[in-house]
């Protein structure tokens, strides 16, 4: 294949399938059980320099409990997929933990507006930057997930996109024309926060998957957290309801609420009062450094950092608002 | 005639060239809620596709994220990312709706940075997203957004988005599917189309009141009027009714 153009942008990991399946070979496959604290699974599982990657959707199932845990925990130096990373991007850069990112979508909260701090981080040069797409971060997930170097695609074409990104353009050999091979991303790390999952790490999750179902295969560890624990017999009645199979995954934890303040679809909305508090404080670096004391720093886990942010009654407001269910009081139009 | 804002004169407009029958994947904010009026009034049977996974909601609400669950209320899938960019791939996909903080002659958007060093940004912007994705494999892409010299720019910071690139030819030639591209851009001012054979953004009706003297004053790049330009329809009362009370009842969008 001819090399017609050469994106400028680092490659932060190794595309290499055949150094990722030395570690898949050592890999447990063992029916073992993996349940265990937040605390504990981030201390065995995230080391300071791992490459991360968030499941979710920046504003939608994302593991925030994790996240909380890795600031806490200090960590540094971490590579980070911002593959749609909105509120997940906003805590860690609170925490200053990652120091390189690939940059499909970050900064943003979609319709509520930008994080003035992770804007900050992002402008102060702490951060070495690689641009991709969605698509293209997605195929690059998907290459690893299939065991192979790259696949090709056809975004980032002619854009200053590409020539910011790792990627090589080539003259495909079967048509001639341009197209645009996506490096294999394989993390060292993955949290996916999920609807279901049993003791051994089987699960399941309800709703768009996103990229989830990829991204727990071409990670090389995988943190679960769930919203409930179900019995192995419950997974094995449904098998085709599970999308990520227990040999992928090194830790269960299980976090009721898990996903708070973002959305968990068929459960509960995201709590949109106390993301455009995180925005609103972040305007001011002094105040933001309160409420991460207050809200991260200051807890010991996240149950309570649930009651400092209304707990259970909250929690239930917002699964009304996830079934459009109105509030006593409130006329069923105005729920929506 | 009924009384607007300039906000919801962009949404009206945006809604009707989204034609029922045909599948268009959708950003929050503005282009999603001229989304939700066109499935409400013309085209019952839009298939709207969100990035995330959602396929063909009902949209009970706007959703504030293009991944959270009221993109697939009532929809025929809630499916991945993959599935989504995938169909756009193999031509499936008739519209996409984008915003941006800056778009050229040619349709190009920046959503990434502003400054002169990319390794050392004014500001930093969020990147792509899908927007680089969407503006690829759609056949047409369509921008909402507000019409002032900053966003409408003779040279652009950064080109994230691929618009026609630097002109006739160019997106085939950088191997971007051929008769895919830039469709439409609506504004607060008219509505634009791209010249046949310069590939040039054009001026192809003017809103009420709006001359072509205050686009080009609007535009930082130079801007003709198309062939056969007209005046914009203005919004109906049963558009801007349903717009009201049904779309943004809060005015989340409108009221901005």
């Amino acid at each position: 294949m001819k090399e017609l153009f050469e994106g400028q942008g680092p490659l932060f990991t190794d595309p290499d399938p055949d150094h990722a399946r030395e570690h898949f070979r050592k890999k447990e496959r063992g029916l073992v059980n993996k349940l265990m604290p937040v605390k504990q699974a981030v201390e065995q599982l995230i080391h300071d320099g791992d490459y991360l990657a968030v499941g979710g959707f920046g504003g939608v199932r994302i593991p925030t409990s994790v996240l909380h845990e890795i600031v806490r925990q200090g960590r540094k130096n971490l590579g980070f997929s911002g593959h749609t990373s909105t509120h997940d991007c906003q805590i860690l850069a609170a925490g200053e933990c990652f120091d390189r990112c690939d940059i499909a979508y970050i900064i943003g909260l979609e319709a509520r507006g930008l994080s003035p701090n992770s804007r900050r981080y992002f402008e102060s040069g702490k951060v070495k930057v690689c641009e991709w797409t969605n698509a293209g971060m997605y195929w690059r997930y998907q290459a690893a997930a299939l065991g192979v170097p790259f696949i090709p695609g056809r975004s980032m074409l002619g854009t200053d996109t590409n020539a910011h990104s790792g990627a090589k353009t080539v003259e495909c050999p079967y048509t001639g024309k341009p197209i645009v091979l996506f490096p294999a991303l394989y993390p060292d790390v993955a949290v996916i926060h999920v609807h279901e999952a049993d003791i051994y790490g089987n699960a399941r999750i309800r709703g768009n998957i996103i990229a989830d179902h990829t991204l727990a295969r071409a990670s090389k560890h995988v943190i679960l957290t769930t919203e409930r624990l179900i019995s192995s017999d419950e997974i094995r009645r449904e098998p085709a309801s599970n999308c990520i199979p227990y040999f992928c995954v090194d830790a269960v934890c299980v976090v009721p609420y898990g996903a708070f303040p973002s959305n968990m679809p068929y459960l509960y909305f995201s709590d949109e009062d106390h993301l455009r508090l995180w925005l609103d404080t972040e305007r001011d670096v002094q105040q933001l450094d309160e409420f991460v004391k207050k809200y991260i720093y200051g807890t010991n886990d996240f149950e309570e950092y649930l009651r400092l942010c209304g707990g259970l009654e909250r929690m239930a407001q917002l699964e009304r608002q996830e079934l459009l269910i109105p509030e006593p009081g409130q006329a069923a139009e105005e729920a929506l | 005639m009924a009384a607007y804002n300039s906000m919801e004169l962009m949404i009206c407009v945006a809604a009707r060239f989204l034609q029922d029958g045909k599948i268009a994947t959708i950003g929050t904010g503005a282009p999603c809620a001229a989304a939700m009026l066109a499935q409400k009034t013309h085209a019952p049977n839009l298939v709207m596709m969100f990035e995330a996974g959602g396929v063909a909601p009902i949209l009970p609400t706007m959703p504030v994220s293009v991944g959270d669950s009221r993109t697939y209320y009532r929809g025929l899938m809630a499916t991945s990312m993959r599935d989504v960019m995938a169909t756009m791939a193999r031509g499936m996909v008739d519209y996409c709706f984008l915003g941006g903080a800056q778009i050229d002659a040619y349709g190009n958007i920046n959503s990434t940075m502003i400054g002169d060093d990319y390794d050392d940004p004014k500001v930093r912007l969020p990147g792509s997203g899908g927007a680089n994705d969407l503006a690829s494999m759609a056949w047409h892409s369509m921008v909402l957004t507000v019409h002032d010299k900053r966003r409408f720019v003779e040279k652009m910071y950064f080109v994230t988005t691929p618009g026609y690139l630097d002109g006739p030819g160019a997106r085939e030639r950088a191997g971007l599917p051929p008769d895919s591209g830039p469709y439409k851009v609506i504004t607060d001012l008219a509505v634009m189309g791209y010249n046949a054979d310069t590939c040039r953004m054009q001026v192809e009706s003017l809103h009420p009141g709006v001359d072509m003297e205050q686009v080009q004053a609007n535009t930082s790049f130079e801007i003709k009027s198309a062939p056969q330009i007209t005046q914009t329809e203005p919004p109906t009362a049963r558009d801007l009714e349903i717009l009201r009370t049904e779309v943004d009842p809060h005015r989340y969008i409108i009221g901005r």
